[in-house]
């Protein structure tokens, strides 16, 4: 069976499975609870200057009938006494000593920095984290992602952090920037043994249509949060790709946060380079059981695909993710709708008239099923992603696999369209309808099969 | 009126017997799973015997490890896939599940269970592995599901075990009893066969234990024994004319409809003596096999029957007629049976015309074992009588469990019992080693 234990740049952890550094590792109690029920490490709740909680803290995006598919908190660093969080620390780490208890840490000066990680070394953590990201109050502070915006001051911090650390440090990175490999590469320069990633997104979750204040409401106003939950992973699964492939960057090892609910997640993180994960909402949402769910499909991806650890297979998706000038620009795939699966909903069809290329047409009068128009379909995906039926629109490949050609290789071959009437550019002689023929009245005229169904 | 055709072939008993709880395909499982609402503490899960984390398995089968789902059922309850279609759930996990609190249907979690189970028994794809052969042998008398759970337990403890059994297959009251129309007969064997394959204990079948010296046989040869019997035929009722033709069992009935398909021959009008879910089943099953007339008596009034609402109104839908306060007084007919004299508690007697009675009054408890086994405790009514936490009987070598130690419950209960008395077992065995 499948090993699951890491050595993640020198912490021990029996598992990948981490909780992030967040509420659910704000006690003693709550990570004794969370190692019990079968998580391998936690980072603890970030511990650093004194701050004040504000009343209604967290907000979330429900999108039908799921709730929290995203979530924001307007949440600062402990609140707790350090001396209450020390001692604490100290009790779990003498009674899980394989479990990787790490403490996050965010604090000024040097002078505190080089106090606070004294302080969490004697009380058996196995590793920092530093927290550059938090998105709210604590950067009107100076801190959280005012440094990890800030490349020049991240590495500052980190060096002064790596000069008297005796475990290792995790540099965790805030995702409110626009190239994720600068405080990277800030954090490499300052020799960081490892980075984790991402914090919350800044943002607004919604506003109340009676007050007019962004949620969560404190007394009738509101500030940006950090968002977070499902609907962050594919930014967090982006950046962790940019690191992984950067060639300065790579060799690190990362830790995977964000969005992270059931093992698939964790698959694509582990394929995407991560060697362990971190989870805050899902626990949030669902308490710390959920890592049953996780573990079980963890192990039988891992015992179907023969992949002894988790080494096995981490990054086995990176060479996968191309820049977009590199792909094969001859590779065709059409829609084909099984017709013994289709219910007659017709999302396909009005989402390719209205919103793509026109290529479906609902044929015969009383069928409510709908036909691909093959000269016309693109191939772009959108009606196989709104059909409600599992593999009913599929995208078959056309080509006959023989021809390769990427943009960078036109490139190369002076063979790219450059002029606005180019042949060589893909849209020209692309079927498109009549302009009129969108407009009822005249549709109602030509009293066409196909037009009379747009209405 | 007979809602029913008799059914005249196999094809057309196959119609009349369409299946409750047919299996989901993948785009319902896929949208009931998502409903779940992963409860902490999950009542659902509270409220099955087998303690199934049910939450876990949905969420599983959400994420595409349906195998994994599979797995957890079969980890609490060996009879995993016969559970979900059988399990009254309306009063079981269903019941319980927080959906209800809304006036929302409930999760469909016998469904869910049997769209996990069926996939693994389907493609036979083993989850489980024989533990290490630990040198020690279990016999179990029944095969049926409080047999076939504890020999599956104690195969994973590494035990050697040899079932005996009295008939020709496996699985008891699940292929000799329940409604046809809860689950067939291919669906039953299947899951045996395949939890047999993975796990491998030997059945030895048409090999009743019937006799002191065969008992102490197994005592010389075996380290310990665990009887899972079940109940014994339709006891007998002291109603005059009660062995006239014409008259059955109800599990007698039931054994026979099970194996014989259509052609079991039932009456035309047939008379159901009984308020249990027995009686319900056999006079639905009645009235499926084309019967004009299915007269379910009941000696108390209707509240007091001892049958689940839902199997009651199963009944009526099949076409069945429900009556009160009447208990037979004498079976009519010379040879054959020609009628029903009943008397109600106000001392007024009426006949129902009929070719047919079937009593589904009750099995017998199978006291006749129990003077065969040295130390053997019942209770009051004829129970074997166990130690709660290990299923262990009053004789130590012994342990029991399933419809001989409740006097007669679900499925569901007897594999329960099975496995917890695997695992007392294993515990009174290495504890007797040190
Ligand atoms: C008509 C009817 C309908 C039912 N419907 C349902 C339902 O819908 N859902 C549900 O969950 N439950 C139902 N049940 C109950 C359920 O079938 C039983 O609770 C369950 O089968 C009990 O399992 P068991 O292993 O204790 O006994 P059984 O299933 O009775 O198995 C006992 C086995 O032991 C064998 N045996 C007995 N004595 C000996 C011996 N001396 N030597 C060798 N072998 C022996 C028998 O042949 C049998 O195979 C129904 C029961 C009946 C009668
Ligand atoms: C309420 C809340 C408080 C958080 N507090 C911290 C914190 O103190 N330190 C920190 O590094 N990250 C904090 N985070 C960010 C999480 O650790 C994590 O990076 C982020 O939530 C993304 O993971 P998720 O999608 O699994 O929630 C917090 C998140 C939430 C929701
Ligand atoms: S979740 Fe707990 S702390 Fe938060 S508002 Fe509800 S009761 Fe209060
Ligand atoms: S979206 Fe799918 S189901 Fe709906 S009409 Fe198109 S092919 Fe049929
Ligand atoms: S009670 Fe219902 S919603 Fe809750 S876990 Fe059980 S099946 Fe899911």
């Amino acid at each position: 069976m499948a090993d699951l234990s890491v050595d993640f740049a020198g912490i021990k952890s029996p598992n990948p499975f981490w909780l992030a550094s967040a509420p659910p590792t704000n006690s003693g109690y709550q990570v004794m609870k969370a190692y019990d029920a079968g998580w391998g490490g936690a980072v603890w709740k970030t511990l650093g200057m004194p701050t004040i909680n504000v009343s209604s803290r967290y907000g979330s995006v429900n999108y039908r009938d799921t709730r929290m598919a995203g979530f924001n908190n307007i949440e600062l660093i402990s609140d707790r006494p350090l001396e209450d969080n020390l001692r604490e620390m100290s009790e779990v780490t003498k009674r899980f000593p394989n479990h990787a208890t790490i403490a996050s840490l965010m604090v000024d000066t040097r002078e505190q920095w080089i106090d606070i990680i004294k302080r969490v070394e004697d009380a058996g953590a196995k590793g920092i984290e530093l927290n550059f990201g938090c998105p709210h109050g604590m950067c009107e502070r100076g801190m959280g992602s005012a440094v990890g915006q800030d490349p020049v001051a991240l590495k500052t911090i980190v060096e002064w952090v790596m000069d008297v650390a005796n475990i290792p440090v995790i540099t965790k990175l805030s995702p409110n920037i626009s190239h994720i490999t600068d405080p990277g590469l800030a954090a490499i320069e300052a020799n960081t043994d490892a980075i984790s990633l991402i914090n919350t997104v800044k943002s607004i979750v919604g506003i109340d249509l009676d007050t007019y204040a962004p949620y969560p409401v404190v007394d009738g106003k509101g500030s940006n949060g950090g968002y977070c939950g499902p609907a962050v992973k594919p930014i967090a699964l982006h950046m962790l790709k940019d690191l992984k492939q950067h060639p300065k960057i790579k060799h690190i090892p990362i830790s995977g946060i964000g969005g992270i609910e059931n093992w698939r997640d964790v698959v694509e993180y582990i394929l995407l380079g991560a060697t362990n994960v971190q989870v805050c909402t899902a626990v949030m949402h669902y308490g710390f059981g959920i890592v049953r769910e996780m573990e079980a499909g963890l192990v039988k991806f891992m015992d179907d695909k023969g992949y002894k650890t988790i080494y096995d297979f981490a990054g086995k998706a990176l060479p996968n993710v191309l820049e977009w000038k590199d792909l094969n620009l001859k590779y065709k795939v059409k829609a084909k709708i099984n017709e013994d699966k289709c219910i007659g909903c017709d999302l396909c069809y009005i989402a390719c008239d209205d919103g793509a290329h026109q290529a479906i047409e609902i044929p015969n009068e009383g069928s409510r099923i709908p036909r691909v128009i093959d000269e016309n379909c693109v191939g772009c995906n959108l009606c196989a992603l709104v059909c409600p039926v599992e593999n009913c629109i599929t995208m078959e490949r056309v080509d006959d696999g023989t021809q390769f050609k990427t943009w960078d290789q036109l490139t190369n071959e002076n063979e790219i369209p450059n002029t606005w009437n180019d042949s060589r550019a893909g849209g020209k002689g692309h079927y498109v309808p009549d302009p009129l023929l969108a407009l009822k009245e005249i549709r109602k005229d030509k009293s066409g099969e196909r037009a009379k169904k747009a209405e | 009126m007979a809602e029913y055709k008799k059914p005249e072939n196999e094809a057309e008993f196959i119609e009349n017997f369409k299946q409750k709880n047919p299996l989901m395909n993948s785009t319902q499982a896929h949208y009931e799973s998502s409903r779940c609402l992963y409860c902490y503490d999950a009542p659902c899960m509270n409220a099955c015997p087998t303690s199934i984390d049910i939450p876990l398995f949905i969420k599983q089968i959400h994420t595409g490890n349906v195998e994994g789902a599979a797995k957890t059922i079969y980890d609490s309850n060996w009879l995993g896939n016969a559970c979900g279609t059988v399990c009254p759930t309306g009063v079981l996990c269903e019941g319980a599940c927080v959906y209800n609190e809304q006036d929302v249907p409930p999760l469909k979690i016998g469904r869910l269970q049997n769209f996990a189970t069926r996939n693994v028994i389907d493609s036979k794809k083993n989850i489980y592995e024989p533990g290490k052969e630990n040198g020690k042998k279990v016999a179990i008398v029944g095969s049926g599901p409080a047999g076939i759970a504890c020999a599956c337990e104690l195969r994973l403890l590494g035990y050697k075990v040899d079932i005996f059994e009295a008939k020709e297959k496996p699985s008891g009251l699940t292929v000799y009893g329940i409604a046809p129309y809860k689950i067939t007969n291919e669906e039953v064997l299947d899951e045996i066969s395949y939890l047999q394959n993975q796990l491998g204990f030997s059945i030895n079948y048409n090999s009743e234990i019937k006799s002191k010296t065969q008992f102490q046989e197994l005592e010389n040869n075996y380290d310990a024994i665990f009887l899972g019997l079940g109940l014994g035929p339709t006891a007998y009722r002291n109603i005059p004319g009660e062995d006239k033709e014409g008259v059955f069992g109800g599990v007698e009935f039931v054994e026979d409809l099970r194996m014989n398909h259509n052609k079991t021959l039932v009456g035309d009008k047939v008379v159901v003596l009984g308020g249990g879910n027995t009686a319900m089943d056999v006079a639905s099953e009645s009235a499926r096999m084309g019967a004009s007339q299915v007269s379910l008596v009941y000696r108390g009034t209707k509240d007091k029957m001892g049958a689940y609402g839902f199997e009651y109104e199963l009944a009526l839908s099949a076409g069945v007629k429900g009556i009160f306060d009447a208990s037979p007084i004498e079976i009519l007919g010379d040879e054959k049976v020609k009628g029903v004299k009943f008397k109600r508690k106000n001392g007024e007697e009426f006949i129902i015309d009929s070719d047919m009675v079937i009593k589904a009054t009750g099995q017998a408890k199978q006291k006749r074992f129990y003077d065969m086994i040295d130390r053997l405790e019942l209770d009051s009514a004829s129970k074997i009588k166990v130690d709660l936490d290990t299923n262990q009987t009053t004789n130590q070598k012994y342990f029991a469990g399933g419809d001989a130690i409740n006097g007669g419950a679900e499925v569901v209960n007897a594999a329960y019992d099975g496995k917890l008395a695997a695992k007392g077992i294993h515990k009174w065995l290495n504890k007797n080693l040190k």
